[in-house]
Formats: C-alpha cells, structure tokens, sequence
C-alpha cells in the first residue's frame, strides 16, 4: 500500500497540477483580455456618446458643419472649420519646434553630455513633464504672451509681415508668397495661434525628448564604437547610426506629443486669445477644438451644446487621422529597412 | 496576514468610524445648489455665516447657470442658481419658480494713457459701435463728443470680451442690444455671442489680465474684479441720461428702480435701469426652487437660509461689492413666496 502510494502520488499531484496550471492560464488569459476590452469599450464609448450628443448639429448642419467657420450663438448657427483648423496650425507649430529642440536635447544626454550631468537634467526633463498644464497656461497667460506681445510679434510683424507698423513691406514679405499674410497683424495683443503654438511646444519638449533619449541608449556601444573607429564625427553616429536604429520609437515618441498638443486644453485657451475668426495670421487670435469646449461648455444649451459634442467627436476623428499617418508611416519605413 | 476575522473586524471599525464622522454631520441638515458663478462668492460668505448660527450647511457648486437650470429640471440638486431668468412658460412646466438674491455690478474696464479711473464717459450707442468694431480709434469724434476736456491719444481700440459662457457677458450684450440697435440686430445677447472683434480671455480674471497688458484696450469685468485689480473704470450715460460711475448707490438706485411689479415671476433683465442715478449694467442672479418640494425638510432649509441672507445678509454682500436688494423688493420676494410656494 505505502509503496503504492509513493508511485502514484507524485503522478497524481502532476497531474492536478497540470490541470490547475491550465485553468490558471485559461483564466488570467480571460482576465487579461477583459483589460484590453475595457480600453476598447472606453473609446468606442465616448466615441460614441460625443456622437450621439453631437448628432443634432451633424443632422441640421450636415457636411456643412466642417466647412462653416460661423460660430453665432444669437442665430444658433455652428461651424467647425475654426476650431478645426486652430487645432491642426496649433499643433503643427508646437511639433515644428519641439521635434528639433527634443531632437538636440536627447543627443546632448545620451552622446555629449559628461555623466555628472545626464541624471540630474533627464529628472529635470521628467519633473517638467509632470508640471500640470494649467500651470503652462497661466506661465502663457501672465509671463509668455505680455513678452511675446512687446519683444517677438513687433520683429514679426514688421520683418516679415505685411501690415508692418512704418508701412515698409520688407523683402521678404514683398517676395515670398504667403509669408507677409502669416505674420502679419495689426492687433497688439500678445495671445495668438503662434504664442499657443509655442507654448504648446514647450508642454510636448518633455515627452518627445525623454522618448528619444531612452532609446538612444539602447543602441548598442558596438555599433557607436565602431562608427566612431571609422573616423565619424558625433553627428555622423547619431544620424546615421543611433537615428535609423531607433527611427520606428523615435516616430512613436514624435507621435505621443503630438497626441497631447491636438487635446491640449486649458493651457491654449489661456494663449489662443478664443477668437472665432478664420484668419490667415498666425499672429492673430484664434480658437482650437479643446478650448471651444472648455469655454461654452458649462453655459451651452440645445444646439449649442450639440455642437460642442459634435466638435469633440470630431477632435476624436483628427486623433484618429493622425494616428493612422503614424502608423502608415511606420510600416513604410519598415518596408523600406526589409528591403 | 489577514484572515477573515481581522478582515471582519477591520471592517467593523471602518463602519464605526464612518457612523462617526456622518453620524455628526446628519444632524444638521446639508442643503444642495448648483449654478451661477457671478453669486457664488456671497453665497459662500452667506453659507460660512449662516452654518455658525444654525448648524445647516449650504453646499453649492458654481459649475455655471446653464448646468444649475439642468440640475434643478433633473431634481439632483435643491435650488439651482442662473444669472439668466427663466422664462414663465418654463418655470411653469418643470413647477418651479424663480427670485432674485443679490445685485451686482458690471463695468466697462479702459486701459488708456494718461486716462484714470472714471475719467472716460460713454453712452450705450458709442459703447456699442466700440464693440461692434465700428469705432476702432480713442480719438474718433464719437467718443470725443462725450468726453470735452479730456485729452485722449491717437490710439487702436482692442477690444476684450469674455471667450467662455457667462452671466457677466448676458447682461453686458443684454445692455449693448438694448441701447444700440444694431447690436440687437446682428449679435444679439446670450451668455455667449458671435463676439464680432477682439480677443477673449476666460473669467473675469482673463479678462482683466489682458485689459491690463494691452494698450488701448476696452474690456468688462464684474465691479469687484475692477476694484481688486485697479483697472480704470469707465462712466456710463444711464436711460434717464445722466453719468454715473459704478458703485454700490448706482447699483442700488437701478434695483430698486426697475419695474419688479409688474415682471411674472420676477422675470426682469435690469440692464438700463430708468432711475436717475441707475448704474445700466446692473445684474443680479435668480435662485429656482420647485414650488412643490420633492424634499420638504431640504426645501424648508433652503427657504430659511435665504430669508436669513436677504434679511441681514447685506453687510456680507457689501464686503464683496455685491449690494443687497432694496427692502421694498424683498417684500415682494417674501409675498411671492406665500402665494407661489408650498414650504
């Protein structure tokens, strides 16, 4: 009998283990996918709700809605083209400045700078990242656009805008198309979609550069060390070997700010001067989809409020949109690196 | 390591604990508002004060007057608050109805060289075409009619208006559609408008940050945010065609003369008050209750809180530039009450 038990047991015990092994798996497998459904029940949600609170000014106004840029609360007439289109200029400018700055900054950690100080300014860059954005939006507001107002926009307006102040039109603006209309402005006001702009960059400088510098340094040493035996200069390693390494992550980090700037709320409405006017300035005020809703929300009723809900289902589909560019972008590159 | 009867016994001291804290606090009765941003300060003042006398304390969210008329339709909350009347067919099919609380003032705010504190004076129509962006200039002959005597420079007008939905902005378009015709036509008034020039900053706090960085600029703000902030007010030419310059007095003299009588459910804007010494942008908040209370010990609760405050709460509301209403109205207030409301 004993003997017996002592073969079979441990058989036993495997077995059962092996059994509970499988339900185990079967059910972390079940929990981890109710996780990953959440998420996705989440977005279609409010996807879905903006949809729905959004679907009377979609049905009165139709397409037109996109191609409006009236915003009359008096007669209850609604267009996005505005919103829309300060949100796209606000965060085209924001990634124009902070992709090269982040570029420089997460360079400098990984390859230049001497060791004492990689730590202590990559927990700087992430102390920034955690700064609330209200806090960027009243630096904007109290600090930026007063100093935007009297020592950047008059250089602007009069280098290379067309309504300069002496009435000169400089050479740039007389020769190059398009330039003379962006910067000109004859408003004095510091608040505008290229102060939004700016401040927004400085918002996305933390995400992008910590992004960058994390995966510069999963380059391997050996392909650096190599590079540089061979006589490269420190440019010539991180452009043509740390950035075509790292490119796919470097894209996604680019993309990540860029995500944030489209949403970005109350730090633009503090900067964008929440003017509902088409303008072709980029010194002129402006209005963006986040700061529309953050402004009329509380107060809207009816159409309006529609409207509202209407213009943050649309923000969902510009992030979707933008989403999508970077993915297709992504699988270009790596089509091309397979070749 | 916990097992169940640490579990349990943990348990029993959080239910204890927490019999504890609400236990105290269930004794008094906490009452619920929503709305209006414009009377949340005094009504906090108000609430601090009447809490120490009563023990009753007065829970309200200034989360704006739209969403306070959608919380009281809904029942969640037992008074909302609007800086907007509602209408008397509206009242009358949620069964609520609707009184006045306080009086405030809103002023026209300047920033001009050289120009001080009340020294500037306008009347509606020019008022209205500055923001209309007819008149763009301090020293168009408009303005300089009004103003002999008064050295104004060549300067640009910027105009600042409010960018989120507010009360403040109601009753100043309020006032602009009904001194200049115009303006009636092509803006119109709401909490928010079609704004046809300048900038806008959010609160009155954004509002007066950018009157104060730009040169030239014209804004409105609530009056306490104009004293706090030592912005250069403005005069206005009222209806009865006299200046007066925004104060407690003026904005007493345009409560107490505006036409309450004869306005159903105290349904009555009181911009350009026709009083000779009436301030014309001259607003107050409305508190809306349900005449017959889903919550009678709340309602009777919210019905004392508010004889309290409009009774004796004038020095509070003095203490933040609001004025309190004139006793003849609160007389009518408490009328109305009697005959419109069961409590």
């Amino acid at each position: 009998m004993q003997a017996n038990d002592g073969v079979t047991a441990p058989g036993m015990i495997q077995e059962q283990r092996a059994r509970r092994d499988a339900r185990d798996d079967r059910l972390f497998g079940w929990l981890l996918k109710l996780c990953a459904l959440l998420v996705l029940a989440a977005l279609l949600g409010a996807a879905g709700a903006t949809l729905w609170g959004g679907r009377e000014a979609f049905g009165h106004f139709g397409l037109g809605f996109l191609a409006s840029s009236a915003w009359d609360p008096g007669s209850d007439t609604y267009g996005a083209l505005v919103p829309v289109y300060g949100t796209l200029v606000t965060s085209a400018i924001a990634l124009l400045i902070a992709v090269p700055v982040s570029f420089g900054v997460a360079v400098y950690l990984s390859e230049v700078a001497p060791r004492w100080l990689r730590t202590p300014v990559a927990s700087a860059i992430e102390l920034l990242a955690g700064i609330p954005s209200i806090i960027y939006g009243m630096w904007g507001l109290f600090v930026f656009a007063p100093f935007f107002a009297d020592h950047i926009k008059p250089w602007l307006t009069n280098y290379l805008g067309d309504k300069p102040d002496d009435g000169k039109l400089s050479w740039v603006a007389a020769h190059v198309p398009f330039v003379g209309k962006l910067f000109g402005s004859d408003s004095p006001f510091g608040a505008s979609v290229l102060a939004a702009g700016i401040v927004l960059a400085v918002m996305i400088i933390p995400f992008i550069s910590s992004v960058m510098r994390e995966v510069f340094q999963t380059v391997p040493t050996r392909l650096k060390e190599s590079a540089y035996a061979l006589g490269s200069s420190t440019w010539e390693v991180v452009w043509d070997i740390v950035l075509p390494y790292t490119r796919s992550a470097v894209i996604g980090g680019i993309f990540l700010g860029l995500g944030r700037a489209l949403g970005e709320t109350m730090a633009v409405t503090f900067v964008l001067g929440n003017a509902m006017q088409l303008s072709p300035s980029l010194l002129d005020p402006g209005a963006s989809i986040a700061s529309t809703i953050a402004n009329q929300f509380s107060e809207a009723a009816g159409m309006q409020k529609s409207a509202l809900m209407a213009l943050a289902f649309l923000l969902f589909v510009v992030t979707f949109i933008v989403l999508l560019i970077a993915r297709l972008m992504l699988r270009r590159l790596a089509h091309k690196e397979g070749r | 390591m916990l097992n169940a009867s640490t579990l349990i016994r943990l348990g029993s001291i959080a239910a204890i604990a927490a019999a504890a804290v609400f236990g105290t606090a269930a004794q008094a009765t906490d009452i619920t508002g929503a709305g209006s941003s414009f009377v949340y300060p005094v009504l906090s003042k108000w609430s601090a004060s009447y809490a120490e006398k009563t023990g009753n304390k007065l829970n309200y969210q200034s989360v704006g007057s739209g969403a306070g008329i959608a919380q009281i339709k809904e029942g969640t909350i037992d008074f909302g608050a609007s800086d907007a009347p509602m209408k008397a067919e509206d009242l009358a099919k949620f069964g609520l109805g609707q009184f006045p609380v306080v009086v405030g003032g809103i002023v026209p705010v300047v920033n001009i060289t050289g120009v001080q504190a009340g020294q500037l004076k306008l009347d509606g129509a020019t008022l209205g075409d500055i923001f209309l962006g007819k008149i763009t200039n301090w020293n168009d002959p408009k303005i300089a009619a009004l103003n002999a005597g008064l050295a104004l420079p060549a300067g640009k007008i910027t105009v600042v208006h409010r960018s989120d939905g507010s009360g403040t902005s109601f009753n100043f378009t309020n006032y602009l559609s009904k001194v200049n015709p115009e303006w009636a036509d092509k803006v119109k008034f709401g909490t928010s408008v079609d704004w046809p020039s300048g900038v806008g900053g959010k609160g009155n706090e954004g509002v007066s940050q950018y009157v104060r960085q730009i040169k030239g600029s014209i804004g409105y703000v609530e009056y306490a945010y104009a004293v706090k902030n030592k912005i250069s007010w403005i005069n206005l030419k009222n209806a009865a065609g006299a200046f007066v310059a925004p104060s407690a007095e003026t904005f007493a003299a345009a409560a107490a003369t505006a036409d309450w009588a004869s306005a159903k459910d105290f349904n009555l804007i009181m911009t350009n008050a026709p009083g000779a010494n009436a301030w014309p942008i001259t607003a107050t908040t409305w508190v809306i209750l349900y005449k017959q209370p889903k919550n009678a010990e709340h309602t009777k609760v919210a019905f004392d809180f508010f004889k309290w405050a409009l009774e004796n709460g004038q020095q509070q509301a003095a203490s933040l530039d609001y004025v309190a209403l004139p006793p003849a109205l609160v007389k009518n207030i408490e009328a109305y009450w009697t005959s419109e409301f069961k409590h």
